[in-house]
Formats: structure tokens, sequence, C-alpha cells
């Protein structure tokens, strides 16, 4: 049991707390100067790879290249629901004057917010609401899955390629079948089979997913999932891997083929500014490999000359728009024609991708 | 040597409202100490936690709408725990009460009318009353463990608005994104202080709390209840039935925490999304214990969690700490308060090890 002396002695120092408090707040308001105040919203914790790690590697690039002019900050694993709305309307109303939200559940909070907020400039990456103060930006992942297809399809020797996938979105389906566009046009007897995990982030399913494709004889494993566990089995089995988002060969040097990474910071870096020029403005960008938006790491040493040379010419075909991973004929696999030859499909119809191509067994879910 | 947890004989009632108090002094001193090590000025820092939330009426009314779902569900839940029935699947009932609700505001989508927004709540507090039932029902017909089935039960909840909003219910207009469409007018809370999203939810939710306090304090079911709970053999002996007390308290924390989905979905998110709480359900097991299981208790236990919910991102925001370090510090405070909680009630004893016969 505390003594009367000691109560008394606690009241005091909760008394010189809030004083102290009430001193240092004043302290830190009167700090205020002219920098261009610049607001993240992430999905998930930033970690050591993946979807939030890429975004926090283009706000690094941010403050490296405009130094005292811009001030960032970020807030991490916001919840894709009511607590976006807030988090994103606090950082507005904190004076941030660019605000980027990166993942797709915060499409209507962004869009709510920048009613409220007029002058800030809202940039909200993979959805599709744009308003006078919102643009959205995303890039063009599925040109480095075709390129990771051309690897996997010259690398397997089992003809089986195993995905490792989150949820059936049109996204995700996309990279599925450009990731088989790319296998089949350098092996026409390969098959990719599909795993679903239903998670973005879920090591335990994940490694679980790449076990059940090995045990079906996939040798190469392609995810959409954001955690290393993908590449960790493949190294533990001895089979290869492709990473994603980031390079993550670290987690599996033998088994690491390559990564195709997100590179957001050159947009970053214009949208910053656009801002500061005043010449920000609502638009829509989705940029590949021409636009740096999508870079494969460096290939493993396992690559041979010969594949590496086939990568390159690629990625110069699709940076240079002469090559589109889904040109015509586009089959589904069931073999129904959804691109005719001649033709190279449309960005409507890769945003609402909803079928397998020929080269991917089974059926898509509904 | 072995540490042991005794129940004091003698429980000073003094010390039973001291102890939030020594809770909140160590988690200044901890607090202290911890921003200090990391280079920020722990008066800034603490300020920022704790009183910056609440310096603008937005705050305020975000304070109340984060409380609001962890209230509903920790409120059903201790009448539960008061008679000693274990619902862990909170999370699963609110879920249900959500995609209940929800469905109604989109069978109805374009065709609504003022009648709207009480059947959605109706449907939402059935959706979960039905989901707690089945673990009720698993007890009483098969005495299956109802901690295990409710969980379990929680992640079918997800999976079923996964489903629904993956496929049948997506948006046709939402190029095949998992959501559904946004809820007509009719169908969406209606704001009660302008500027803030603090909605008609939250009174709604102050007077289920009082139903339930005037339940569990006022009437002989709810007495049976607390006697099934403290003392199960005087509850049989009096012929009290105890499958009725399981039911009931499925019945009632399922039905809030539909409740409790339904607001959230139709006050703030206005659509259905593959999720719809982070973690609301299984926080609000906390919340009911560090509420004391007394519904006012549990009024002050979520407003306590919320602010933490909302002090973090403030932290974040205004000086930059990373989350991990708001997660160690809002851990802190809950093991604080629920420490000296339990040395208010228990003794820490030394014992000798038993000898190995």
């Amino acid at each position: 049991m505390l003594k009367l002396k000691s109560w008394r002695s606690v009241v005091a120092g909760l008394g010189v707390v809030a004083m102290a408090m009430a001193l240092s707040y004043g302290a830190v308001r009167a700090d205020g100067h002219e920098k261009l105040k610049v607001g993240f919203v992430y999905v998930s914790p930033i970690g050591d790879a993946g979807w939030t790690f890429q975004h926090d590697l283009g706000r690094k690039a941010i403050e490296e290249k405009f130094g005292d002019k811009v001030a960032t900050t970020y807030v991490e694993s916001v919840a894709e629901g009511p607590d976006a709305e807030r988090v994103i309307r606090q950082l507005a109303a904190d004076g941030n004057q660019l605000i980027f939200t990166t993942s797709f559940g915060y499409m209507n909070p962004t869009i709510k917010v920048a009613k409220q907020f007029p002058k800030v400039t809202f940039a909200h990456s993979s959805g599709y609401k744009r308003a006078d103060n919102v643009s959205t930006y995303l890039a063009r992942f599925y040109e480095g899955r075709y390129l990771a297809g051309i690897i996997a399809g010259k690398m397997t020797k089992s003809n089986t390629l195993g995905y490792v996938a989150a949820f059936p979105i049109p996204e995700v389906v996309r990279g599925i079948n450009a990731f088989a566009r790319g296998v089949r046009s350098v092996n026409p007897d390969a098959q990719v089979r599909v795993v679903w995990v239903s998670s973005w982030y879920d090591p335990g399913k994940e490694r679980e997913a790449a076990e059940t494709l090995i045990a079906q004889g996939a040798d190469v494993l392609m995810q959409h999932t954001d955690s290393t566990a993908v590449v960790q089995a493949a190294q533990d089995r001895g089979v290869f891997a492709v990473g994603y988002h980031s390079d993550m060969s670290k987690y599996g040097p033998k088994a690491h083929l390559t990564a195709s990474t997100h590179v957001w910071d050159q947009f970053y870096i214009d949208k910053v500014q656009a801002v500061i020029d005043g010449t920000a403005k609502s638009d829509d960008t989705w940029g590949g490999l021409g636009a740096g938006m999508v870079q494969m790491s460096p290939l493993g040493d396992m690559v041979p000359e010969d594949v590496r040379k086939l990568v390159e010419a690629a990625r110069g075909e699709i940076a240079a728009g002469n090559l589109h991973p889904f040109a015509g004929p586009v089959l589904d696999n069931k073999g129904e024609t959804k691109v005719p030859e001649g033709q190279n499909i449309t960005d409507k119809g890769l945003l609402t991708m909803q079928f397998y191509v020929d080269g991917v067994v089974g059926d898509l879910p509904k | 040597m072995l540490l042991r947890l005794e129940p004091r004989q003698f429980t000073s009632k003094r010390m039973q409202y001291a102890s939030p108090l020594i809770a909140a002094v160590l988690t200044l001193i901890a607090g202290v100490i911890l921003f200090s090590a990391l280079g920020t000025n722990p008066m800034v820092a603490l300020h920022t936690f704790f009183v910056r939330p609440l310096t603008s009426l937005y705050g305020v009314g975000e304070w109340a709408l984060k409380a609001t779902p962890l209230l509903l569900c920790a409120v059903g839940l201790s009448v539960g725990f008061r008679g000693n029935v274990w619902n862990i699947g909170a999370e699963g009932q609110l879920t249900m009460g959500a995609v209940c609700g929800g469905g109604i505001a989109l069978a109805f989508w374009g065709d609504e009318g003022p009648w709207l927004l009480p059947l959605m709540l109706f449907a939402g507090i059935l959706g979960g009353m039905a989901w707690g039932a089945i673990p009720s029902f698993l007890k009483n017909r098969f005495n299956a463990n109802e901690i295990l089935t409710s969980l379990m039960l929680s992640y079918v909840a997800i999976q079923i608005l996964g489903y629904l909003v993956h496929g049948p219910w997506r948006d046709p207009e939402g190029f095949n994104f998992p959501q559904t469409r946004i809820f007509g007018d009719d169908g969406i809370m209606p704001v009660l202080i302008e500027g803030t999203r603090f909605h008609l939810g939250v009174p709604i939710a102050l007077v289920f709390l009082v139903i339930v306090w005037v339940f569990m304090s006022w009437t002989f079911q709810g007495f049976k209840v607390q006697v099934a709970g403290q003392a199960p053999a005087a509850a049989a002996y009096a012929g009290y039935s105890r499958k009725r007390v399981v039911l009931l308290s499925f019945l009632i924390s399922g039905g809030l925490a539909g409740l409790a989905g339904i607001a959230e979905v139709s006050g703030t998110i206005t659509q259905l999304q593959p999720i719809i709480s982070p973690g609301y359900g299984f926080a609000a097991i906390i919340v009911a214990f560090l509420g004391r299981l007394h519904p006012f208790g549990i009024l002050l236990a979520s407003l306590l969690m919320s602010l933490m919910y909302l002090g973090g991102e403030q932290l974040q925001i205004h000086l930059n700490l990373p989350l991990a370090v708001t997660g160690v510090f809002q851990g802190l405070l809950l093991f604080f308060v629920l420490g000296s909680d339990v040395l208010v009630r228990y003794r820490i004893r030394l014992v000798a090890q038993p000898k190995e016969a």
C-alpha cells in the first residue's frame, strides 16, 4: 500500500508533466517554415521488401532530390476502411500539400477527402476514380511479367510453372496471363499452374502454396503476393523463382532468377516538382518498362547468355512500343478468341481482364 | 522457485479505484523513457498521443466513432463473460451483421426510402444473432467448446464476405474490383454534427449500452446469467437452465456485434469490401476486461482504446515515429492497466518447486 506522502509526490509529478507538455507544445508550434509537405499513406508496414517498401523508396527519392525543400510524412498499416479517410484527412489538415494514397481500398476515402480540401493535390495508386485534384497512377507490371515469363519458359525443365496469387482481380489475372504469354513465346509446351492464397501477405500460406506447386512438378515459381516466402521455399527445395515488387535475391540467391520490381522514384519526383511549380493537374499515369516504372532486377548467375540476350531484346521492343504482351491473337484457355490478330488489347480490356489465356491451367475463380 | 498468482482475501476498494491511476503514471514514466531513448521530446510525444487527437471537433467525433464498434462488441461479450460463456467470435458476428444489413442496402439499391436504414440495422442485428446462435447450438446440443467454434466461425464469415464482394455482389461498374456499389443515400447513417463523421450509430450504441446495463443489473434473467458465472453449482441447484444462459449470451453478444458491423458499414464505409473491421471483434475482448465487464467501465475502456489508435496515428503523422514504436507504446499502456488490475486482486507468491516424485 502506498503511503500518503508518496501519493503527494505522484500528484506533483503529474502536474510537472502536464506543465512541461503545455510548454513544449508551444515550442513545436513556433517552429514552422515553408517546406512543401508531402504525405504518404501505406497499407502495410514498410518492412524489407514488397509493395509498400517500394513506395517508401520513392518517398526517400523525393527527400534525396529536394532536400530542405520538402518534408515527407508517412503512416503505415492504415486499414482500408474508415481509418483511411481519417488518416488522409489529417494529413491534409496538417498542411500536406501533396498526398499519395498507395492502395486500392483508399480510392473512395481519397475522393471524399479531396472534395473537402480542393487546394491539396492527391494521387491515388491503382484505382479508377479521378477528380480535379485527384490523379491516379499505376505501372504496367504485366510488361515485367512477360519478361519473367520468357526467362521462366527458357529455364524450366519440367515445362510446369507455378504461380502463387493473392486474389482473382484483374490486376493479378493480367499478371498471370502476361507471364503465361511470355512463357509460351519461347516454350509452346509449358503450362502455368496457379494457387490462390486469398491474402496479399501471409508467409505461411504463400509457403504452403509454393510447396504445393513444387509437388505438382513446378520448377520455376512466380508470385503475386507480398512476402518473400515463395523465393525462400524455392531456395530450400532447389527450384527457381522470380521475385516481385522488390529485388528478393538475398532471400534465395540460388533460386532468384530476377524480380519484376516497381520503381516509383521518378513519378514521385515529377509530381512533387509539378506541385512546386504550380502545374500539377489531374491525370492518369500508367507507365511500364519504357518509363522505367517497371524494372527487372539483375539476372542471377544461373541465367545463360542466350536467355539474357533474348530478354534484353524483348525489353527493348516493349519499351519502344513495338511489342505488346497482349498483341493479338489472344486466345483464352478454352480456345475462344479475345483479341483478334493484328490488334493489341485495349487498356479497358487490360483493366477488366477476367479470363485465363491459353497456357494457364484451370478455371478462374468467379 | 515458482511464481504463483494467488487471489487476495481482501481486495482494497481504494486500490481498485487507484489502479487505473497507477497504470497511468507508470505509462507516462515508461513513455518518457521510451521516447527519450528514441531522441524524441517525450513531453511532445505524450501530448501528441493523448491530447492532440482531441484538439478539434472533428477529432472528438473520430474518437467517438472509433470507440463505437468496440463498445458494442465489448458490451455484448461482457454479458457472456459474466455468465461463463466464452464468445471469441464477435469479429465473425460483426462481419455477418455487415453482410446481412449491407445485403439489404444492395437489394433495394435504386428503389429505396426512409424505411431502408432501420431495416438494414434490424437485418444486421439478426445476422449477428444468427451467426452467434450457431456456436450456442453446438454447445448446447453437442457440448462443443464455444471458444473454438465461435473463433473458427469468424474466419468462415470473413470468407463469405470475401466470396460475395469478389463474386455476386461486385459493383457492375467497378472494373471487377472486389467491392460492392456504394449504398444509396437512404442506406447511409445521417451525420449528426456538421464537419465531422459523428453519425447516428454512436447514440444508438449508447442506448444499447444502457439497455444491457438495465438487463444485467435489474432483471431476473440478468441475475440468472450472473449466478451462472459466479456460482454454477448454485445456478444448477436453483434450476436455472444453463442452456438458456448460453443461448441468451450468444444472442445478445452476436446481435450487438452485428449492429456494430452494420453501423460501421452504413456509417463510414458506405459499401461492402473484403475487409470491414481491423479486428474490432477481437480487440473488444480486451476492452471488455479492461472495463471490468461492467457496461460503464467498458464505455471508458473503449474510449481509451480508441484514443490509443488515434494517438498512434498522430505520432506517425506529426513526429514521424514508425508504426512499431506506437505499437510498443500502446502495448505498454495495456500492460500497465491490465497488470495493475490483476495485482489489485491477486498477489504474487514465491513457492518452492515441488520435488519430482
